[in-house]
């Protein structure tokens, strides 16, 4: 029986890409998204375009209250304006929030035109430019969806476990502002999301239907930024860890960084407070995100795409995968110079 | 001077009665006895609509076959021409006739029409969130209806009888989020009554249902619902499923909240069957290009209900489910009193 809906299925552009990062992504996975752009520019042959004008869209101070939804809506114009000044209409959003920020407001403004011509005021007034919604506006995870099989063809490793021959287990997670506000934004809507099971499946993988797949990964705005709630964060992380550990993962990939952050962060936190662990084997579960992924898939140096910066070590998926990398190289930086080890990264047996 | 006398012949008149559940039936048979002409319409080859697919009726478990060929029987005694395996799409109705379409091809003309189109099921697979069509062993009140018809042996594993089964109110009625606030009506009593029927066919198998308030209206409904509870020890907890997904055995884990004890819970069942409401049918014929429907729920609108069956366009009548949610009883009564007032707007004119 399938295990998505193949009712929901989006426009995704061929070509030609305005790429706005993600703030969070590119702190807590810093290679993941030059890893996107070079992947699409360099292995599928597309335009993609990064403006340095671009800025945060508020998605957090947006979601805690800090910044006023018109202040918001103003910020989200003025990447609209950019975007038109180059001469694109295919936004490409790496950040789930800024994704479902977004679509939040095209709703809000279809909904509600007036609005609209009111933040079109402000943008006027506040830098002088004007703007146009996009005419495809897509999450970055879509389009490595939409190119998954010529990746696929091009790829150097199968996500097989090469010691046994079997497809790896793979647990996909995905960001709840990807598609629960809006099921038709998402391919295969949102609760059967297709999006990274299509990638995973595509490249020799088996996803993992656990009972808790749809649960929150643990962020939650409100649950990890206010210091007194991050027990509420960190009990999700264990519900959704606690659930997956009878299906014993090779590897969890989430296509929001949050949950790729949280999922990775909170397993360290768990071991340290309780001593559990959720890997079979006494290991704990590398967690990749869409882009870093691709790039084990399509034979990327692992340290060249920050796999080191995760807080679950992926030497064990990466011999499973059968792939190369120099241990000594690790933690050097782009000249091979050492920066030295993070303490307490080593496996915990049990 | 002479006055010419106004015909009531009743077989001067012909009527078509368009579906054959209990509503068409019922209209059908007393159309004919009342003594008009009648042509009567159903998409399908044989006569009954969904009545076919039911095993045991509530309150009183009956065989829905018995109740079926009684209606039916009745219909074979008294002269109807059947036109069955024909769809009718829609009616152009002008100076008190009404020529009957299939698609582009006229197949009748009448004098009046009793439309009888009676209802879908609403489609589960909207309420995503609860898995069915992704999950095998997720299925719909329907699906659980002909499974107990055709063979129960179907809800066992490996020949194993389940050792827990839960059942979910209100899938598609009185929910907002997909646009539909109506309550439907019967899905309380149905959910009952599948349920005693599970604890009967599996005696050690608990059962759970989860509602929001329990709407036992008819006759000898709260009798059952009470029953339920007291003799086959039903687990009626109040609250929504927000999900249900699937463990390594195969077995349906919900999650829901109980909102009496205010607290979540989570319990793995066997099957999960979906209450799915009623909507309005696909094959709802349009008058004059016009839908005839309420706009809040999109099943024919009366013009005036407490008036009767009719619809906006004279000589055009409502019957059964296909004008709100109703039961069988409901739908043969409603079926009668259309066949009635046909033959009063006829007579008066």
């Amino acid at each position: 029986m399938s295990k998505y809906w193949k009712e929901y299925q989006k426009e995704i552009a061929d070509d030609n890409y305005f790429y706005v990062r993600s703030c969070i992504r590119q702190n807590f996975f810093p290679g993941a998204e030059n890893l996107f752009i070079d992947i699409l520019r360099n292995k599928l042959g597309k335009t993609v375009f990064e403006d340095a004008d671009h800025t945060t869209c508020t998605g957090i101070g947006y979601h805690t209250d800090i910044v006023p939804l018109e202040t918001t809506m103003t910020v989200v114009s003025r990447q609209f304006a950019l975007m038109m000044e180059k001469g694109y209409e295919n936004l490409v959003v790496s950040c789930v929030t800024s994704f479902g920020l977004y679509s939040e407001i095209l709703d809000m403004w279809k909904h509600n035109p007036e609005l609209k011509k009111k933040i079109a005021g402000y943008l006027a007034e506040a830098t002088g430019r004007k703007f146009m919604e996009p005419k495809n506006m897509v999450h970055a995870s879509d389009i490595l969806y939409k190119y998954r099989n010529d990746i696929a063809a091009i790829a150097k490793h199968k996500l097989v476990n090469r010691h046994t021959g079997e497809p790896l287990k793979i647990v996909d997670h995905i960001g709840c502002h990807y598609a629960k506000t809006f099921p038709e934004r998402g391919v295969g809507g949102a609760e059967f999301p297709q999006v990274l099971t299509g990638l995973i499946t595509a490249w020799g993988g088996q996803t993992v239907d656990y009972p808790e797949r749809r649960h929150c990964c643990g962020f939650g705005f409100r649950n990890y930024l206010v210091q007194e709630n991050r027990g509420y964060s960190i009990a999700q992380s264990k519900i959704k860890l606690e659930s997956m550990k009878p299906y014993e993962p090779d590897l969890m990939v989430a296509n929001c960084p949050g949950c790729a952050m949280f999922l990775d962060r909170w397993q360290y936190t768990l071991e340290e407070t309780e001593g559990s662990i959720y890997g079979a084997r006494g290991r704990k579960i590398p967690v990749v995100t869409h882009e870093e992924l691709a790039g084990m898939v399509l034979g990327y140096d692992p340290w060249e795409i920050g796999l080191q910066t995760h807080q679950v070590e992926v030497e064990d998926l990466l011999d499973k995968i059968g792939i190369d990398y120099n241990p000594e190289l690790k933690y050097a930086d782009r000249k091979g110079n050492l920066i030295g080890e993070p303490e307490m990264i080593q496996h915990h047996l049990c | 001077m002479l006055t010419e006398k106004k015909h009531t012949e009743p077989n001067q008149f012909r009527i078509a009665v368009i579906g054959s559940g209990p509503a068409g039936i019922s209209a059908a048979i007393s159309a004919a006895a009342i003594g008009m002409e009648v042509d009567w319409y159903d998409k399908e080859s044989r006569p009954g609509g969904k009545l076919n697919d039911y095993h045991q009726l509530f309150p009183d478990r009956e065989f829905a076959d018995l109740v079926l060929d009684d209606f039916t029987g009745k219909a074979d005694s008294i002269r109807i021409k059947k036109h069955f395996g024909t769809t009718i799409t829609r009616i152009e109705s002008a100076n008190g006739q009404n020529v009957l379409y299939s698609n582009t091809e006229v197949v009748g003309r009448c004098d009046s029409v009793i439309v009888a189109t009676g209802f879908d099921f609403f489609d589960a697979r909207i309420k995503e969130e609860f898995g069915y069509g992704i999950y095998d062993h997720v299925i719909t009140s329907p699906d659980l209806e002909k499974i107990l018809k055709t063979g129960h042996d179907q809800l066992k594993k490996g020949g194993i009888a389940p050792e827990s089964m839960a059942f979910v109110h209100c899938v598609g009625s009185r929910d907002q989020q997909i646009g539909i606030n109506y309550c439907s009506r019967l899905c309380c009593i149905t959910g009952i009554k599948q349920a005693i029927e599970i604890r009967e066919l599996f005696p050690s198998c608990k059962v759970y249902n989860f509602y929001i308030d329990i709407r036992a209206f008819g006759s000898g409904y709260e009798e059952l619902y009470r029953q339920a509870q007291e003799k086959y020890n039903i687990h009626f907890i109040r609250g929504r499923v927000s999900e249900a997904s699937e463990n390594q055995q195969n077995r349906i884990v919900v999650k829901a909240e109980d909102t009496l004890m205010a607290r979540p819970l989570k319990v793995t069942v066997d099957w999960l069957v979906l209450l799915v409401g009623m909507v309005p049918s696909c094959t709802q014929v349009s008058v004059n290009q016009a839908q005839c429907s309420d706009p809040e729920t999109g099943f024919y609108q009366l013009q005036n209900p407490f008036a009767g069956s009719g619809l906006e366009k004279p000589g055009i009548f409502s019957a059964g489910a296909c004008g709100g949610p109703m039961s069988i009883p409901e739908a043969a009564a409603s079926g009668r009193s259309a066949a009635i007032e046909a033959w009063q707007y006829l007579t008066s004119r």
